[in-house]
């Protein structure tokens, strides 16, 4: 195309600036950037904000820090508390993360590659989950939880999440698993392997990249939850995270600058894991609502 | 594919290809070896279907669908929570969920939230997302700026911007500074701000979510089209809207789709900034705060399970409608048949 566009000298003065930058572009930085800063303005309010002391928040509530402390955030790590709830939600993301990935992948592989007659059934019930975020089964869920005695226990909040994550985790993996050609399954077979062994040595190192997805999306999902756990951990030992937060907010509620120095600690991971993954994450993300 | 295998391929059921990777050491291979494709009931293939679909198939099973039938059964009863449920009230939950006012009033919010939602994010979300599906500079590490306020969770943003938007706060600070000091309101007590606010708070979180969703589906329309519009005279505005938006049609029905069903069932920023009970005062409660009030926090667990079976068929209902008449265009109900 752009070969086609510069051969002919006198159309080309005027072909030139429709594709390429057909837009003052001194505007669309402005407006990009603008658009940043309004993204990530209130985020940096609350990290710069923990390294002010409550004196210069109350003085000059949208000022910058003079002089940084870090007094705040010292304060934060070197409390049990906070660590408490940073290993919670560890445990909590790990074992939601490896039994979405090993159920999923499962099921997944059973979905893509097994002929049968309940296949799209049972493709339809897991993605009709997708429709129904946990709200609508928090109540049922949480008299469910308690009959099983799963009260104040990482179990009680890793079995739903785990259930409540697979129609996205199905919605990804399938494509993946269906994409791995038949040649090699055919091989793997000639070669004396059943679909088992097929499934342990080719399909779960093949389809890699679609279980790194997957699972950051778990695992942040995890990190982030709040309606779950509040309804299932009553006791303040066994908080996560956004449960800590919601805890020391209120209860330190004059102590502005401790708050902020808190709730920027707590979305270190998330923001780590997605700033390495981003790709992937947005990836998989867009692949999943594009079905 | 020039070795042994040939001759007999007419009872091997490999194709070349799989043949060929085979290797030619393998003799031809009896009929019991190809037990993937049996006709007969195949023990083996049941035996492995259960093992690894079966886990998942049980989770899901007991985790999501089955508390909808346990909230529809109890939503029968008035029940405390504790023992099994005893006093049977047939429709009585139901009845006075439809005449409660609060509810009504929570409706009405979830309502205005649907909409506004859908109004604030959308046309600024296409903007954006044209802007930066031009050719400019650092576009990558604009695309993972935008994508942090999706990224952390409601507690932190609920935390964050209920300090910000305190009437001491850092944002009506920041208007007396500029000179707009009329603009320095009562973000989230008074009740005909605090709705507003919360529409903020949730475009801010979510815009940048809508805008990587339709960035992805403009990468995917081939640059051919709007280049041949182009060299046919074409403005750019021209090519936006009879070339580009049609064709993000599908992406944009989608987007609208979590969009209605997220603001249906909105509960954590809600509850976190106005807390338990201060929401419907400012007038920013919605049903699943209602839900959770009127329910577990008053220990009416029959009722709470009624309001639940509510706010599911209403969903339901919303989401079966936009895929019967919107979705299906596009889809041709990817998101409930699968099969491609």
């Amino acid at each position: 195309m752009a070969t086609l566009l510069e051969a002919p000298t006198t159309a080309g003065q005027k072909l030139r600036r429709i594709p390429k930058v057909a837009w003052g572009s001194p505007m669309t930085y402005v407006i990009a950037f603008l658009f940043v800063g309004i993204c990530i303005g209130p985020v940096l309010y609350i990290i710069v904000g923990g390294f002010r002391t409550n004196a210069q928040i109350t003085v000059d509530p949208s000022g910058m820090p003079s002089p940084w402390v870090i007094d705040n955030y010292l304060s934060v790590l070197g409390s049990g508390v906070f660590w408490r709830q940073v290993a919670n939600s560890a445990v909590a993301g790990i074992l939601t993360t490896v039994g979405v990935v090993a159920l999923g992948l499962m099921v997944s592989f059973v979905l893509a590659r097994y002929d049968f007659k309940l296949n799209g059934a049972m493709y339809s019930l897991f993605a009709a989950g997708l429709m129904f975020p946990m709200t609508v089964a928090i109540t049922p869920l949480y008299i469910l939880i308690r009959d099983l005695g799963l009260m104040n226990t990482v179990g009680g909040i890793v079995l739903p999440q785990i259930a409540f994550a697979l129609p996205t985790t199905i919605i990804i993996l399938v494509p993946f698993l269906r994409a791995i050609p038949k040649e090699i399954e055919e091989a793997a077979a000639i070669d004396g392997a059943g679909r088992i062994g097929f499934f342990f040595r080719m399909v779960v190192p093949l389809s890699l990249p679609g279980v790194i997805t997957v699972g950051i999306l778990a695992f942040v999902a995890s990190w982030n939850s709040y309606m779950l756990p509040l309804f299932i951990l009553n006791d303040e030992l066994s908080y996560t995270l956004p449960l800590g937060v919601q805890a020391f907010a209120s209860q330190y509620s004059v102590d502005t600058a401790r708050v902020l120095a808190f709730t920027s600690l707590s979305m270190i991971p998330a923001l780590i894991f997605f700033s390495l993954f981003e790709r992937r994450i947005v990836g998989g993300l867009t692949g999943a609502v594009k079905g | 594919m020039t070795h042994s295998l040939g001759e007999n391929s007419a009872t091997v059921t490999t194709s070349p290809e799989g043949a060929s990777v085979a290797g030619g050491g393998v003799q031809t291979p009896s009929p019991a070896r190809r037990p993937w494709r049996g006709r007969k009931f195949d023990w083996r293939k049941t035996f492995e279907i259960s093992l690894l679909s079966g886990p998942a198939i049980v989770v899901f099973l007991a985790f999501v669908i089955f508390p909808v039938f346990l909230a529809a059964y109890y939503g029968f009863f008035s029940w405390k929570g504790y023992g099994p449920p005893t006093e049977f009230v047939g429709l009585q939950n139901y009845l006075v969920i439809f005449r409660d006012s609060a509810f009504h009033e929570a409706l009405l919010h979830n309502g205005y939230i649907v909409v506004l939602s859908l109004i604030l994010q959308g046309p600024a979300a296409v903007a954006l997302a044209l802007l930066l599906n031009q050719r400019i500079r650092g576009r990558s590490i604009i695309r993972v700026l935008i994508f942090v306020p999706y990224v952390i969770s409601e507690v932190i943003v609920g935390t964050g911007w209920s300090l910000m938007l305190q009437t001491s706060g850092a944002v009506n600070d920041l208007f007396e500074k500029m000179g707009l000091g009329f603009l320095a309101v009562d973000w989230l007590s008074d009740p005909d701000i605090a709705l507003w606010s919360l529409m903020i708070i949730i475009s801010w979180k979510y815009i940048g979510f809508a805008v990587i969703l339709f960035l992805a589906g403009l990468q995917s329309i081939p640059e051919e089209l709007s280049e041949a519009a182009a060299i046919d005279g074409a403005s750019y505005w021209q090519i936006q809207r009879t070339i580009t938006l049609p064709l993000l049609g599908p992406t944009l029905r989608i987007w609208a789709f979590l969009s209605i069903i997220g603001s249906l069932q909105l509960f954590d920023l809600v509850y976190i900034i106005w807390g338990q009970y201060v929401s419907a005062t400012a007038g920013t409660s919605t049903m699943a705060t209602y839900m959770v009030l009127n329910g577990r926090l008053a220990g009416n667990f029959g009722y709470g399970n009624a309001v639940a079976v509510v706010l599911f068929v209403i969903s339901l209902v919303i989401a079966l409608v936009y895929q019967r008449y919107v979705l299906r265009r596009d889809t041709e109900g990817a998101l409930t048949e699968g099969k491609n």
